[in-house]
């Protein structure tokens, strides 16, 4: 049914998705690989619709009616600070989109999947069905937690590891009885009801802060599920495409990982942030030496006159929605004479590269923004480190103390700086669950309240200086 | 029919190479960005599902396949968009348009 033609269109399809890709290697021709990347996308839909031999509409117009609506109208409202959600989001439907269609395929009356098709063809039904549920269903979940639908914490019980594995048996095993038995449908809705709880059951054990690595993973999986479909249906757009966005997928998830000085291993199965850790003699002791509170006056002053601020930003700025306010007491330092900077650990946020895009939004150039290998060696000659609602990416122990979980994350090292200033809530420590030496260090002074109202204030007491 | 699999195998594993590629040339300022963006073109399952929800052959199939629809294109419109609307914020200099 498919022609040699469309197969060239996909062909030229998969090309402009490797271009607009390539684009994205600079801010500067990003939007227009945006671009290049959507029109492969209308070539591939107006080919499929033109050419394979579409016979019934009704469902294909109400389909790309609603669809193509609920998807403009979740990118104009959602807030830039919802963005993990976002993605996690879409991820999930790519997905589910995956795994349906390798079902259509496989309960269709066609002969070339399902009954009678090669037991290889039915092979990857089976795993697009897998994958492709797993990512919506984990999806789903990563969704919750960043929403605060749900909780937050890891959620762990006894045995967990043992049971998911028995899970993960049981759908392998469901995927190879559908390639021996595809004429029995209940095996088939059983996959598909295993495989949608299995992503339930591997995402909720893992802390909202390790959800930068879980959207990426599945940002990976949605790609692959793509690629399977792709098998079903003998298509090589498909399978090149979703291997480029699974490999996209692994890489940032690679990248995620390296950042926290974590195995992606501890990251799915660690349980990391389940409970608060116990506080050790270390952090009683720290406890004990109490913290320095400024007012926003003295704090107004040490900004102004420092020669280099350098602002780090973390979830907390993102919670408090204060990347306008941030931006507005940089521009009031700038024109006293204040070279700041900002500086980026690349976990800052609940995804990667989170933070560039909030201060994006408030209009901060983008060649401010300094990576934390780039930022680091500065803080020594840095009179002002300004740290907004970040705790686990800028704590000390991470390079000093061998019994702290955080031990051998890289950190961005602010305490290297002259003067600290940390914007906090509470003295609630961060998702590792430990305390943070920063705060109780001689050169640290702490200005407590929501981050947004800090900085309102902080630039009244700016302007005043 | 086993030569068509391995061709399918082939250029699977030929296109992560060319993903590993071209993605680890994207800077750490624009992995949000991408993983919205990769995320739209994943929605590339919009082919198999138009196919399934237009070919008419059984009832199941169909609206299986207007599920798909409905879902890869929220994935498509939205990822592109979301996309779209975060590269226009990135400005080298402040009031710049890119």
């Amino acid at each position: 049914m498919i022609t040699a033609f469309t197969e060239l269109l996909y062909l030229l399809a998969a090309v402009l998705f490797i271009v607009g890709l390539k684009r994205l290697s600079s801010p500067a021709t990003a939007r227009g690989g945006n671009v290049i990347g959507s029109a492969g996308m209308v070539i591939a839909i107006v080919a499929t619709l033109a050419l394979s031999g579409i016979l019934t509409w009704r469902m294909i117009l109400l389909g790309v009616v609603i669809g193509s609506a609920t998807g403009a109208v979740l990118a104009q409202r959602v807030q830039m600070t919802a963005m993990p959600q976002m993605v996690a989001l879409l991820n999930g439907f790519g997905g589910a989109a995956s795994a349906l269609v390798a079902s259509a395929e496989f309960l269709s009356p066609l002969p070339t999947v399902g009954v009678g098709a090669p037991p290889h063809v039915n092979l990857t039904v089976g795993l697009s069905v897998l994958v492709g549920a797993v990512t919506f269903s984990g999806s789903l979940v990563a969704f919750g937690k960043l929403q605060e639908l749900l909780t937050g914490r890891a959620v762990v019980y006894p045995l967990q590891k043992v049971s998911n594995a028995l899970f993960l048996a049981a759908t392998l095993a469901g995927v190879v009885w559908l390639v021996v038995q595809p004429e029995n449908r209940v095996v088939f809705a059983v996959l598909a009801a295993l495989s949608l709880l299995l992503g339930v059951l591997v995402v909720i054990p893992i802390g909202g802060a390790d959800m930068p690595v879980v959207i990426s993973l599945l940002n990976s999986y949605s790609g692959i599920a793509a690629a399977m479909t792709g098998f079903v249906i003998a298509n090589h757009g498909l399978i090149i495409t979703g291997a480029l966005v699974g490999a996209s997928g692994i890489i940032l998830t690679q990248i995620m990982c390296k950042a926290m000085n974590r195995s992606l291993a501890n990251v799915l199965f660690g349980g990391f942030g389940a409970t608060a850790a116990v506080g050790g003699e270390r952090e009683k002791a720290l406890a004990a030496r109490g913290v320095r509170s400024v007012t926003p006056e003295d704090a107004a002053t040490m900004l102004a006159y420092a020669n280099q601020a350098v602002v780090v930003p973390g979830y907390g700025l993102a919670v408090a929605q204060a990347q306008h306010e941030v931006r507005e007491l940089a521009d009031l330092l700038e024109k006293k004479g204040v070279t700041v900077k900002y500086a980026i650990h690349p976990v800052a946020g609940r995804m990667p590269g989170h933070m560039n895009v909030l201060l994006a939004e408030a209009n901060v150039p983008y060649d401010k923004l300094v990576e934390m290998d780039e930022i680091n060696p500065q803080f020594s000659h840095t009179d002002v480190a300004l740290v907004i609602g970040a705790n686990d990416v800028v704590n000390p122990a991470a390079r000093s103390n061998q019994t702290s979980p955080l031990y051998g994350m890289p950190i961005l090292d602010v305490d290297r700086a002259r003067n600290v200033i940390v914007l906090k809530r509470s003295m609630r420590p961060g998702f590792a669950g430990v305390e943070n030496e920063l705060f109780y260090d001689a050169r640290t002074s702490m200005l407590f309240g929501d981050a947004k109202e800090s900085l309102k204030k902080l630039v009244q007491e700016v302007k005043a200086v | 029919m086993a030569g068509e699999l391995v061709t399918l195998i082939v250029i699977f594993v030929l296109a992560m190479f060319v993903g590993f590629e071209v993605i680890t040339k994207v800077p750490p300022t624009l992995h949000t960005p991408l993983m919205s963006g990769s995320n739209a073109i994943s929605g590339i399952s919009i082919i198999g599902a138009l196919i399934a929800a237009g070919r008419g052959d059984a009832r199941t199939s169909e609206i299986l396949g207007l599920l798909a629809v409905i879902f890869a294109m929220i994935n498509v419109v939205g990822g592109f968009l979301v996309t779209d609307r975060m590269l226009r914020m990135f400005r080298k200099k402040p009031g710049d348009r890119p």
